[in-house]
């Protein structure tokens, strides 16, 4: 079965500000989605409100995975549902190891009644020990990543690939990216670009959201999106992307006349190392 | 049973007991203290955030005459426990012991492991010299009462050299209604020997109140390594008073690991003193409260001579209307040079009603030291929920994933694989409570 998320004019505000205005877009099982556009435009704020952030108001519009309404679910159940998100500045649980954590994880997703502590059995140690070690081994992935304490001392491109793991065993039907390459020096995004590249195929569908192409050279989408001011104001394929990289956001805004707008976002983007 | 805190109390469990005249002298020298002190009230400084007006001593028993000893009932009690080859286990209830083993192997080395009643008669000259000698009854009306009622808890004496490999095991538990226990711990580790205690403090029936009014000792000899954990996981209904001390001689070495998951309310008194050079200890908590539990812990880190160092660090998780305090001490003594030590407390607070009072403090009177203190309290980071719960954890479960990360730092001090395992067990027993 083909797997479609679809948002549709969807409206969030970001304590009380408004940040995106109807955008709508739908993500099939196969395809590759890039969603590209500058600082501040509503990119991550899509990312966090599709996942289900308390803090990401959503006014109006709808989202649904398979025509279940995701709206109405929260994190967890969207996570069962199908929805994935690879966090751009993934959070530190220190003292909880990544296999841990990943068993927990993994039994939540596949055991999908009874989500209580005390009720969730967990999946085998032993499969799940072989399971991890086979995708660690594909994503070339080191063996001491899964004693290490989650995202806690990790570096920049370690918390990436921690979350490419993640993504790799939890086997979502759609998966969101968000900034996967920011931070990130070249050498890195070569190799998350190639690790996602190898989990894409026809039963997942991906929307990276970047602001740079350079992700794009690893994994090549069928589909490219600009967002402006909470809205995709183009789309197209990846000669789209091409443009972008040739003439950048400039045009594309003066094309539609949106005002630059400054990032809301407290959170600024990790330095650049090229 | 008899109710009443009296002299004729105190005579009769001196006499029931068979003791030695020394024992009977110390009681009553400790008992006339007791009577002429008030309650602490919360107008004194270290009884200033735990306010026991509602402690009535006169609904608690002594337990004044023989109960019937069964062997072997333990395992019907606490399942889970067993004895293990070379090692020790003794299983009090209610003042009396129902099971004592020590390995053979570990008597023809000399360690003595024994019920502090048949301790009195197989070895008093160890009573004699060390029973109490931290414990001053004139510090307050509960080390008095220690003093002079005591009647329970356990004597561990490791002979010079011995190096015991396995944790010896020690269940105190109450089960009687209204039960006032007043089990001590004494511990004496002699030069260069090592040793792992688990003591557990549990309650048989939840529902049963009581007082536990106790008293931990741990004396280290020259290059001794003890490591000590108590687990205090009484039921909701039972008071417990604990003043524990250790002395550390020269090259001695202690990890001391106390959690505190039970009771009612709980006030413990824990000091630990670095007599010699180059002695160290590594003071661990978790506390883990919730209801309308009250924790308040007292620690005071004492170094009387230059070159000692200790590390302490404990971490509280509060839930519902729980209260917890600590209250931290450094102390250096002048002369006493090239000191490290420090002190942790971190509080996890997960409801909005509850509570954590953290005061560290110093007391330095020495120039070449390094000394530090901290201490944090905060709710749990929505941040972190939100990215377990989006790999699909349940809230619960992310609370109690983050719960058990902040606990990891502390477990993680424990090299003992064993005893980290038991320790987590009882956590994690605790924390799926509401």
């Amino acid at each position: 079965m083909s797997d479609n998320l679809v948002i549709n004019n969807l409206r969030v505000n970001v304590a009380g500000g408004e940040i995106l205005k109807g955008l709508s877009l739908s993500v099939k099982s196969g395809e590759i989605h890039a969603l590209m556009g500058p600082n501040g435009c509503g990119k991550s704020t899509l990312a966090n409100a599709l996942m289900g952030h308390p803090n990401y108001n959503v006014d109006s519009g709808s989202v649904t995975l398979n025509e279940i309404d995701v709206l109405e679910l929260g994190p967890d159940e969207r996570a069962k549902l199908g929805l994935f998100l690879a966090f751009q500045y993934p959070t530190a649980i220190p003292g909880v190891t990544l296999a841990n954590f990943l068993r927990m994880a993994v039994s939540a997703v596949r055991i999908v009644d009874g989500n209580d502590a005390a009720t969730t059995s967990l999946v085998p140690m032993r499969e799940f020990r072989k399971e991890l070690r086979g995708k660690m081994e594909e994503l070339g992935v080191d063996d001491s990543f899964a004693r290490r304490y989650l995202n806690d001392g990790l570096s920049g491109g370690e918390k990436k690939r921690a979350e490419v793991l993640q993504l790799a065993m939890l086997e979502p039907k759609i998966a969101i990216l968000d900034e996967t390459d920011s931070g990130l020096d070249i050498d890195a995004i070569k190799v998350v670009g190639e690790s996602v590249n190898q989990l894409v195929g026809p039963n997942l569908g991906v929307l990276i959201i970047t602001h740079y192409p350079r992700l794009l050279n690893y994994i090549k989408p069928h589909f490219v999106h600009v967002i402006l001011d909470g809205r995709i104001v183009e789309s197209g394929g990846w000669e789209l992307a091409e443009r972008l990289e040739a003439e950048g956001y400039d045009a594309i805004r003066e094309k539609h006349g949106v005002e630059f707008v400054q990032q809301t976002d407290p959170k600024l983007d990790a330095p650049i190392q090229i | 049973m008899t109710s009443g805190f009296t002299r004729e109390s105190v005579a009769q469990i001196s006499e029931f007991q068979n003791e030695p005249p020394w024992m009977l002298e110390r009681r009553i020298q400790a008992f006339q203290i007791f009577e002429q002190l008030p309650l602490p009230k919360t107008n004194d400084e270290s009884w200033r955030r735990t306010d026991i007006r509602g402690l009535n001593l006169e609904q608690f028993q002594l337990v004044t005459s023989n109960k019937s000893q069964t062997n072997g009932r333990y395992s019907e009690l606490f399942s889970g426990v067993e004895e293990q080859e070379n090692s020790g286990l003794i299983v009090q209830n209610d003042v009396s012991v129902i099971h004592s083993t020590l390995s053979d192997f570990l008597i023809n080395k000399g360690v003595y492991f024994s019920g502090f009643k048949t301790a009195l008669d197989e070895r008093p000259d160890l009573l004699e010299n060390y029973l109490c000698q931290t414990i001053q009854s004139t510090e307050n009306k509960f080390n008095a009462m220690h003093n002079a009622f005591l009647q329970s808890g356990y004597v561990l004496y490791v002979p010079k050299g011995v190096v015991i490999d396995f944790p010896l095991r020690v269940i105190v538990s109450l089960s009687g209604e209204s039960t006032a226990d007043f089990s001590h711990t004494l511990i004496i580790a002699d030069d260069e020997s090592q040793v792992t205690i688990l003591e557990e403090h549990l309650s048989v029936d939840q529902q049963g109140q009581g007082l536990h009014c106790g008293g931990v000792e741990i004396f280290l000899g020259r290059n001794a390594f003890v490591n000590y954990a108590q687990v205090q996981n009484w039921n909701k209904k039972v008071w417990n008073f604990s003043t524990q001390r250790a002395k550390l001689e020269r090259g001695a070495n202690l990890r001391w690991i106390t959690t505190s998951l039970g009771s009612r309310l709980s006030k413990l008194d824990q000091l630990v003193e670095m007599n010699g050079e180059g002695s160290h200890a590594d003071l661990l908590g978790l506390t883990a409260t919730h209801a309308r539990q009250h924790i308040d812990i007292h620690t005071y880190q004492k170094h009387a001579v230059s070159n000692s160092t200790s590390n302490l660090l404990y971490r509280n998780v509060l839930k519902d209307r729980s209260r917890t305090v600590w209250r931290g001490m450094i102390e250096v003594d002048k002369g006493a040079q090239k000191i490290d030590s420090y002190q942790q407390n971190d509080n996890l607070i997960l409801s909005k009603r509850a509570r954590a009072d953290t005061i560290p403090g110093l007391e330095i009177l020495a120039d070449d030291v390094r000394c530090t203190h901290g201490a944090t309290a905060g709710k749990i980071d929505q941040e972190q929920v939100f990215y377990l719960m989006s790999r699909g954890l349940s809230y619960n479960q992310a609370e109690q994933t983050i719960v058990n990360g902040f606990f990891e730092s502390v477990l993680q001090r424990i090299p003992l694989e064993y005893l980290r395992n038991q320790l987590q067990k009882s956590i994690v027993g605790k924390l799926q409570l509401n």
